[in-house]
């Protein structure tokens, strides 16, 4: 019987050693929202927890958590977040607009991607609104192969279909044949291995592996979406409950510091104009 | 034509075997293609380092340490209540309306998908109670999750000690609590922590319970009012956020060889619990 | 034979003038034991509490019979989301009592005592599996051969069953060897004695006895297929539209649950509680079918996995 008592013991020390070990008092800047951003921010918060600190700042780390744009909103409402995050323009309501000072932090394309064998190369606007209505069912009327077009759209709430819903639905709505997929990655894997697939998301995101289509005419690089080419941009933003905290101000500053923006840069997003937004 | 009974007999137990064989042949295959992918990715550094880059590289001790809290604390919890239910119901009542009441009450428990205990976490532990996604929110939802599997096993386990244990017991002088501690919890101990262990199991494999209550922050926690990502919850994201695929896989076969781990040692504590009883 | 217990307690309990703590214990146990019922209660007022509102306001048939989900434009109908969660379970069920009660039969009728403490562990290995591996593997192995050989987008209907019927097999084939190994060995040995093969054996006079248990095993085992979420998730492919085959993908009242609460607010995620309230009322009309089946075999006797 002992052995079992013993086990317990071990694995219970083990537990609280592991906590432990690393200990340090630290007061967390919550950072919740978009699963878009969040990548990003993970990685913001990873430099900014990691960076030599003097006495004021050392007790200040990073979390970040995914949930989704309007979960970002909500949390950062109910203080459950000092920092929401969210992938698309606040609605001009007073529960949004009125009650946040957005901060762009960077701004990113919407890209249309494709599998890399399909012969198409690019699109317009509206084509792509038949498409995800439903309306233009085979690839064949884009001028494309004979196959169907298996449309690959991302769950309601998601700050992603919102601007896309924005940018390019407009009031008309997304066809319910759409396979619904919770993630960028997974849009991503899908249409990897799916040649007759089409999905939006975001520009930052794509790779190599995939082909973004051509809008508008416009081609779907950082370079275009900085001059302002590409038509379908959007911010993202982070939010705080009326004007930022002390210490949501330390993460904010840092993000929208060279270095912070260069960081992002380099992940494919383009940089935001370097200062805080008035509501 | 029919076929002669001594056909359909060969025919049958083909076909039964066929059956069982591609059962085992699926849960090979899945070990398999899991470890084949990922062993190669263990490393000390993946098991010691946090994540960096999204998890796109460093290793998932944050996350290790996670699920180590979040199962831990859960098993903590409902293992007393659990192993105590199991007393009460088969040391200190009569069949009954209570018994009933009891039963009825774990067993549609055990029957609750796990997205209605996230959904009810979330509601109940996370915004009303004010814990917010953290492991101790995370924690008392699988607790209760759990707690039918181990009032279960408990009860099937005291129920085995032979009457003839706690007569002895009796007839030596001692009241019930010291019967019960002494002799029946003691030797009813192996078949309790094949209950336990299983329910170990369950906790570190469950994700959508956890998703909802624990939150998926990935720094390393530092108390049981933080947020942390466990490790199924880590390969989830991976996988599906497709960020890396290598240590997805890695992530992937630290779960399973827990899972074989414990399962193996639950085995082994049942047939030693077996071999005792019989 | 608690009774009996009971009575020898009475004759053999010594007087003691200490103090006796017996009815505290007894009370403080008795508190614990009811945790799984208050734990229950407490979830359904929760679920119910936040869900139902909502239900009243869309109206309860509009709810149930509207395939109109726009939340965010306040359109609230989750037959698709019915008809998806009762197409993947039919679809599991059939893979899970093939696979499930085919495992059952071989361990207790034809397989000698070494193979079944092979086949046994490995079974209850496959119920320890987390379910996110499973649905990689399914998107990993199964979509990709689905979309190639059989059309579609892989993900679909057939993927989903596959992933579930092996999830919920362990907890059929489980609860069926109990059923199957509590038939009194009587009833095979007299039809054996009357000229019986060992397989008509099985199928005429085992089964038949056994029939009440298998009956619960697979309707519990439907209870976990329509629960399950992450799996399914990953392989279903999550679309509004009501399947019409079982190469169309279809979304599930778990999938739409774990899809959108992170990013559901207001009516939004009372609307997803409602989804969790339907899944819940038939999930409990399951397990109480299920009890009943098992408790009119065997009077005492519980079924808790």
């Amino acid at each position: 019987m002992r052995w079992a008592l013993t086990t317990a013991a071990l694995l219970l020390a083990l537990v609280l050693v592991c906590v432990d070990w690393r200990g340090g008092k630290t007061t967390p800047i919550n950072v919740i929202g978009s699963t878009s951003i969040q990548p990003f921010a993970e990685m913001l918060a990873e430099e900014f927890n990691k960076r030599p600190t003097n006495n004021l700042q050392q007790n200040w780390t990073v979390d970040v958590q995914g949930g989704g744009s309007t979960a970002g909103l909500q949390a950062a409402v109910n203080g459950m977040a000092d920092i929401g995050m969210c992938s698309r323009e606040l609605k001009k309501t007073p529960e949004e607009a009125g009650t946040f000072t957005p901060i762009v932090i960077a701004r990113d394309g919407l890209a249309i991607v494709v599998h890399p064998s399909n012969p198409l190369n690019g699109v317009t606007k509206s084509q792509i609104q038949k498409m995800f209505e439903g309306q233009i069912t085979n690839w064949k009327e884009l001028g494309g192969r004979d196959q169907p077009v298996r449309l690959i759209t991302r769950e309601e709430g998601s700050g992603t279909r919102e601007a896309f819903q924005k940018l390019v639905m407009g009031k008309s709505r997304i066809s319910r044949k759409a396979l619904t997929q919770e993630s960028n990655g997974s849009v991503k894997e899908l249409v990897k291995h799916d040649p007759a697939a089409v999905g939006y998301m975001s520009l930052g995101l794509v790779g190599a592996e995939l082909k973004a289509l051509t809008v508008d005419g416009a081609p779907a690089t950082a370079a275009e979406v900085v001059a302002n080419r590409y038509p379908l941009i959007r911010p993202f933003l982070f939010v705080t409950k009326g004007p930022p905290s002390d210490k949501a101000k330390l993460f904010i500053d840092y993000v929208l510091s060279p270095p912070g923006q260069q960081m992002l840069e380099k992940e494919g997003l383009i940089g935001a104009p370097n200062k805080l937004e008035q509501p | 034509m029919r076929i002669s009974p001594k056909h359909s007999q060969r025919i049958a137990v083909t076909v039964m075997w066929a059956i069982a064989g591609l059962t085992l042949a699926v849960l090979a295959f899945i070990i398999s293609y899991i470890l084949w992918h990922g062993l190669r990715h263990i490393t000390w550094t993946f098991l010691t380092e946090p994540p960096q880059s999204m998890g796109r590289e460093g290793g998932v001790l944050p996350m290790i340490v996670g699920t180590l809290w979040v199962t831990g604390l859960a098993v903590l919890i409902a293992a007393p209540v659990g192993i105590a239910a199991a007393i009460y119901l088969t040391e200190y009542t009569r069949e009954g309306r209570m018994t009933a009441i009891i039963r009825f009450g774990a067993d549609c428990l055990a029957g609750i998908p796990s997205i209605i205990f996230g959904l009810f976490g979330f509601v109940f532990f996370v915004i009303t109670l004010g814990m917010g996604f953290s492991i101790l929110s995370g924690a008392l939802t699988l607790a209760l999750m759990v707690l039918p599997t181990i009032i279960r096993t408990s009860e099937e386990a005291i129920r085995a000690v032979p009457k003839s244990y706690r007569d002895v017991s009796f007839g030596l002088g001692s009241t019930r609590w010291q019967m019960v501690t002494w002799v029946v919890l003691r030797s009813a101990l192996p078949g309790i922590c094949t209950g336990v262990v299983l329910s170990i199991g369950r906790s570190i494999s469950e994700t959508a319970a956890v998703m909802l209550t624990a939150g998926s922050a990935m720094g390393f926690p530092h108390s049981i009012f933080e947020s942390s990502r466990t490790l199924s919850l880590h390969f989830y994201i991976l996988s599906r956020e497709g960020i890396s695929m290598s240590n997805a896989y890695a992530t992937a076969s630290v779960l399973i060889l827990s899972i074989l781990g414990i399962n193996l040692f639950a085995y082994w504590l049942m047939r030693r619990f077996v071999a005792k009883a019989v | 034979m608690t009774t009996a217990l009971t009575q020898t307690v009475g004759l053999t309990r010594p007087k003691t003038t200490r103090f006796n703590a017996n009815p505290i214990i007894r009370i403080v146990l008795m508190l614990l034991a009811l945790s799984a019922m208050s734990g229950l209660a407490i979830i359904t007022l929760f679920i119910f509490k936040e869900g139902v509102p909502i239900i009243a306001k869309v109206g309860f048939r509009h709810f149930l019979f509207s395939s109109n989900w726009y939340p965010l434009e306040g359109e609230f109908g989750i037959f698709s989301m019915i008809m998806g969660s009762l197409a993947v379970t039919a679809g599991a069920m059939v893979v899970g009592m093939v696979f499930g009660l085919g495992c059952a039969i071989l361990l207790t009728q034809f397989c000698p005592p070494r193979w079944v403490s092979i086949i046994k562990p490995a079974i209850e290995l496959l119920a320890g599996i987390p379910s996110v591996v499973y649905g990689f593997i399914g998107v990993a192995i199964l979509v990709p051969f689905i979309r190639d050989y059989l059309g579609g987008p892989g993900l679909s209907v057939l993927a989903s069953s596959i992933v579930l019927g092996v999830m919920t097999l362990p907890t059929i084939t489980s609860i069926s060897v109990d059923a199957l190994q509590a038939v009194p060995r009587t009833y095979g040995e007299g039809s054996i004695a009357l000229g019986a093969t060992e397989w008509q054996t099985t199928y005429m006079v085992i089964l038949k006895a056994a029939r009440s248990g298998i009956v619960a095993a697979v309707i519990l085992g439907m209870g976990r297929a329509i629960g399950e979420t992450m799996a399914v998730i990953m392989v279903a492919g999550n679309t509004l539209d009501v399947p019409h085959s079982i190469l169309d993908p279809v979304r599930t009242l778990t999938s739409n649950i774990a899809l959108e609460m992170g990013y559901a607010a207001g009516d939004h995620r009372k609307a997803l509680f409602a989804t969790g309230v339907t899944l819940f009322v038939i999930i409990m009309i399951l397990n109480t079918i299920a009890l009943t089946v098992s408790r009119r075999r065997s009077k005492g006797k519980v079924l808790a996995k």
